[in-house]
């Protein structure tokens, strides 16, 4: 009988793209106005850690990178069905980039221990990069597996995943532990369970580690730890376009649009 | 130690078949190469790459590496995290480009950590400093509305994937000299991932495609007309996300910046609202119909042709017109 250690997926919380605005005379990001979530990717990678453990066992404990607030979208993961999480959160984490941000996952990663697996999602919504997960299984020296759609199987000492490729799938076994990374849209995360967020939101104790608990100092983590800089943000405003509106019965908008573009 | 010189583009290719993103990158490496005295080193790995090598040599590169070896005919993760690592070591190149590519992004991601290097990645624009010679990009983010320049403060490589369409591939007049490295076995036996089964079929280039007609969430999913429609005018189909989010069709054909970014003349978006991350992946067309029932729809304010409507009336109007239907 397989039985799985640890499953422990990452988790962020992102705002929602269209609500983000930009200030072009001060050049920065207003995210103020913009209703936050949890990342959507990473609410399929919970979701698969969640059938994981139903059928082979193990423990979902999820871990995330951020502000303090972000308790209460974890709390919602909790409700989901994880049974525990971890955030580390830190002052000093402020401006970390992808070799940053996946320096200090794996380190809370190691410090969780006896984990077969690590899920997350595909990319964040925000910082798009998809860079993370590949990133963090290089530091803990496991396998990674990105842009999975779905478990096959799991062996003894091994997993067997689907991933997509560019016009199709691959089958892959992969060694344990691994990190996977689950492409959004796989699955139908489960709505969290009314009495469990009750239960999150009054007796859950969230675990709260700052950087010093990970062993690593200031140096080593926000801009200072970063190897990339932004020096410059802009709106990249899309081209003007000609907007005219075209009325008429269905055929004569299609004889129009037919004749404009020189369809025929 | 030499020092870190010369710009090296990762070609990607999976079972034979080459990504021709990756030659847009070679194109790219070998302008700024010659705009800052730097030699352009194109990587490939493969097996049975006569013909690949051909075709890659003649995109700008001055030297192409070629590592040929069974195991490496098809993507694997830790293999050729080790053989490219290897390389670099051995080649010590200041840049390192590659396609920003599902398999290319896998393999970035590994290389930055594992050179302790910074990583810029998914970039619509990839250059060098004048001055000081750090890698410059562009990077959108927040759903593509907002771009960032990146610089490189840390590590070298400095490399950066670059996403695909942002460069066109041209053929340069120089031929690559070509030169067959071997690696050490346990290189490539070393690996923890195995291939047991692999399906693919070929791809339209959508990025490429001068006609395109795309489906929204409006469509419902119900494709028919749109194909047949995309038919008769020579065009290819595409798909906003939350139809790839369905599963209706994989997600190669979903537009936007999670996805591909269309060059095509001629764009009809069928059943779209226009959002951001949308939108970015439209704003290289050169006319674009969209058709919705919503007029106040923000895909309207980013197209030139407007069609307030049911769009499988428009569907069947445009098949009719044109001659099609059953």
């Amino acid at each position: 009988m397989v039985a799985l250690k640890n499953i422990i997926v990452t988790m962020k919380v992102t705002p929602k793209p269209e609500e983000i605005r930009f200030d072009p005379i001060t050049k920065t990001v207003d995210r103020s106005k913009a209703t936050n979530e949890i990342n959507p990717a990473d609410k399929n990678a919970l979701e698969l850690a969640l059938q994981l453990k139903e059928k082979y066992g193990g423990k979902v404990i999820i871990l995330s990178m951020g502000p303090p607030f972000w308790d209460q979208f974890i709390k919602m993961g909790i409700a989901m069905g994880a049974d525990d999480a971890v955030l580390v959160s830190d002052r000093a984490l402020g401006g970390s980039d992808a070799f940053v941000t996946s320096k200090v996952l794996a380190a809370a990663i190691k410090k969780i221990g006896d984990y077969s697996l690590v899920i997350t999602g595909e990319e964040s919504e925000d910082g798009s990069t998809g860079q993370v997960p590949p990133g963090i299984a290089e530091w803990l020296g496991i396998p990674a597996v990105t842009y999975v759609s779905q478990v096959v199987d799991v062996t003894e000492d091994s997993i067997i995943v689907r991933r997509t490729i560019k016009g199709g799938y691959e089958v892959v076994k992969v060694k344990l532990p691994a990190v996977l990374s689950v492409e959004l849209g796989v699955n139908t995360p489960r709505f969290p369970d009314f009495e469990r967020l009750q239960w999150a939101q009054s007796e859950f104790k969230l675990t709260i580690w700052g950087i010093k608990d990970l062993g690593l100092t200031e140096d080593e983590v926000g801009f200072k730890g970063s190897l990339t800089a932004v020096t410059e943000l802009r709106e990249l405003r899309p081209r003007e376009r000609l907007r005219q509106f075209i009325e008429g019965s269905p055929e004569e908008i299609a004889r129009e649009l037919i004749k404009r573009l020189g369809l025929k | 130690m030499s020092e870190w010189r010369g710009i090296s583009v990762f070609i990607e290719q999976d079972n034979g078949e080459l990504e021709r993103a990756s030659l847009e990158v070679l194109t790219r490496a070998g302008e700024l190469g010659r705009k800052f005295n730097e030699e352009v080193l194109g990587i490939l790995l493969g097996h049975e790459t006569d013909n690949l090598v051909k075709e890659a040599s003649g995109y700008g590169a001055d030297k192409l590496i070629v590592i040929d070896h069974p195991d490496l005919r098809h993507y694997n993760s830790d293999a050729y995290t080790e053989v490219v690592s290897y390389i670099i070591n051995k080649y010590r190149p200041r840049y390192l480009l590659l396609p920003a590519t599902r398999n290319s992004r896998d393999l970035a991601g590994r290389l930055a950590v594992r050179f302790r290097a910074c990583l810029s990645a998914h970039v619509i624009m990839v250059d060098i400093d004048e001055k000081d010679r750090k890698l410059v990009t562009a990077v959108p983010g927040f759903g593509g509305n907002i771009v960032a320049t990146v610089v490189c403060t840390g590590g070298k490589p400095e490399i950066a994937t670059v996403s695909p369409g942002t460069y066109e591939a041209r053929v340069s007049d120089k031929e690559a000299t070509v030169i067959k490295e071997t690696v050490p076995a346990d290189l490539v036996e070393r690996r923890r991932i195995e291939l047991v089964e692999k399906s693919v079929s070929p791809m339209p280039d959508l990025s490429r495609a001068e006609r395109v007609v795309v489906a929204g969430l409006g469509t419902g999913g119900d494709l028919e007309l749109v194909k047949e429609f995309a038919n008769l005018i020579g065009a290819a189909v595409g798909v906003t996300r939350p139809l790839a989010d369905m599963g209706i069709v994989p997600r190669d054909y979903q537009i936007g910046t999670t996805g591909v970014s269309l060059r095509a003349k001629v764009a009809f978006v069928f059943g779209a609202s226009g959002a951001p991350h949308f939108v970015y992946g439209i704003r290289d067309c050169g006319t674009i119909v969209a058709v919705n029932t919503d007029r106040e729809a923000p895909i309207f304010e980013n197209c030139d042709y407007c069609v307030v409507a049911d769009l499988f009336d428009i569907l069947k109007a445009l098949i009719k017109e044109l001659g099609g239907g059953k």
